[in-house]
């Protein structure tokens, strides 16, 4: 009867052995100098592009993760180990630095641009002005809009502020269906199971995202101006300064702007 | 299919049941032999987890090792790193929601074993030592077996504490339930599919063979 007690823990010792020696060691190895990043859910496209480009150019590798800029706000605050932070807000930089997080107040990136989509099938006919939006709306057509959550995602405040203006944000409370970030916004308004969202336009540039459906550029003066700023968080390694640096050179903007943002002239400050 | 996911989730699940493998016998063990005033409130406080929104359980386990915290200011004193959004950090909040998963089934395995054994053990003059390892541990090893699949396969799954605490970091906090997360809010529903599959096949075997190993046992034991 003592068997199966020591072969159980036999099993579970081979089990860790394993893990440790096998993926282990590779594991600890790739992680030496491949810095984290955050970085905002809209640039899920674009900088996985760019991160391919800098790979290949400097030998070099990141590590990149995608969520709300207020989430990783909250989470380098509380001393989450990402070295270079690229938001789609610059005030989650500026109140980052006054934290003592940052090494400065970071560089301006490039400014984002929104757009209305209505997933195919949807009654939604999309334009600028969003009075296809306005006209399903009194129509009792829509039942399901989808933005990013206004309370932590810059999209998803951008996106509020465009629909107060254009007086349909009264009209869509109980229809809002909230992402976590704008990415996962997108998600939801490309399911079909919505009759349509505002997101990020760099997703919306992104073939995976525009065979679903149709879209519009939203005009830049419904909603305040979503200026991105990244910035090096103290204790940055080589490999995160480096991609810090290339992220400002002509081939990586040339990226940005092929994903729709609207970059700022030279090295903005 | 995102290897540095599955393998980090594998290290995960395998170090959480290193920690709790022992820990879980001594609990589930003094639970199943002792009584004392109080003791349905330890039990209610140690299945906490198994009821727990992972959202309410996460919310405590970050104020817990924050900065501001106590364990978080000792923990970055002595090693110098946050304990939030680390490995180590993951591992204590899936020791933490694991609790329930590995000593109920342990404590249920030892409670099963009749009084009478124990103390034919004790009339032969067997340390308490003795005890425990020639005939308890044997006795209630369906037990801690289903504890041990359990733990592993509750940690290969476990998705809203990992989110809340981890920061899905790739190769330190970005588990596959998490990376299968990532990959549908990308719009690669080709790669979440496979990682999916691949857990639930994952999964499917370590339950089957628990269950497989359990009922030869009882074959063996009642014929």
């Amino acid at each position: 009867m003592k068997m199966p007690v020591m072969k159980l823990f036999k099993l579970l010792f081979l089990l860790i052995f394993f893990i440790f020696s096998g993926f282990g060691v590779s594991n600890a190895h790739a992680q030496r100098d491949i810095p984290a990043i955050a970085a905002a859910s809209d640039l899920q496209f674009a900088l996985e592009d760019i991160a391919a480009r800098f790979r290949a150019d400097s030998q070099k590798n990141v590590r990149l993760s995608f969520g709300s800029s207020g989430n990783y706000f909250r989470q380098i605050e509380q001393g989450a180990p990402f070295q270079l932070f690229l938001s789609a807000d610059e005030d989650f930089v500026f109140r980052l630095h006054q934290a003592g997080k940052t090494e400065d107040r970071g560089v301006l990136y490039a400014t984002g641009r929104i757009v209305l989509f209505a997933p195919r099938g949807s009654p939604l006919s999309v334009d600028q002005q969003m009075a296809g939006l306005k006209a399903e709306l009194a129509a009792n057509r829509i039942s399901r809009f989808a933005i990013a959550n206004p309370e932590h995602a810059p999209y998803g405040r951008a996106a509020e502020q465009a629909l107060r203006k254009l007086g349909l944000w009264e009209g869509l409370q109980g229809k809002l269906v909230l992402g976590e970030n704008v990415s996962q916004a997108a998600q939801f308004a490309t399911s079909g199971s919505v009759q349509g969202g505002i997101f990020a336009y760099s997703l919306a540039l992104s073939p995976h995202v525009s065979k679903l459906g149709s879209y519009v550029l939203l005009p830049e003066d419904l909603h305040q101006p979503l200026r991105q700023r990244m910035v090096l968080v103290k204790g940055a390694g080589e490999t995160a300064r480096t991609f810090y640096a290339w992220l400002q050179q002509p081939a990586a903007r040339k990226i940005f702007e092929q994903y729709g943002f609207v970059l700022p002239a030279g090295t903005a400050k | 299919m995102d290897w540095t996911a599955l393998n980090l989730s594998l290290k995960l699940a395998a170090c959480t049941v290193l920690i709790l493998l022992p820990l879980g016998i001594w609990a589930g063990h003094a639970l199943a032999a002792h009584h004392f005033r109080g003791k349905a409130w330890v039990e209610a406080l140690l299945a906490l987890p198994l009821v727990l929104p992972p959202t309410v359980l996460g919310y405590y386990l970050l104020v817990m090792m924050g900065g501001a915290s106590p364990i978080g200011q000792f923990y970055e004193s002595v090693f110098g790193r946050p304990l939030v959004f680390s490995f180590e950090g993951l591992l204590l909040a899936s020791v933490i929601f694991n609790i329930p998963f590995a000593i109920q089934p342990m404590q249920r395995g030892f409670e099963a074993i009749a009084p009478e054994v124990r103390d034919a053990a004790a009339c032969s003059g067997l340390s308490r030592w003795r005890t425990l390892w020639r005939i308890e541990l044997p006795l209630a090893w369906p037990g801690i077996l289903s504890a041990v699949v359990l733990t592993f396969a509750h940690t290969l799954g476990e998705f809203g504490v990992v989110l809340m605490v981890g920061g899905s970091i790739p190769g330190e906090t970005k588990t596959i339930a998490i990376a299968i997360y990532d990959r549908v809010q990308a719009f690669d529903t080709a790669g979440a599919g496979v990682m999916s599959a691949a857990l639930l096949l994952i999964s499917l075997i370590a339950i089957g063979a628990a269950y497989f190993t359990t009922s030869r046992i009882r074959t063996r034991r009642h014929g």
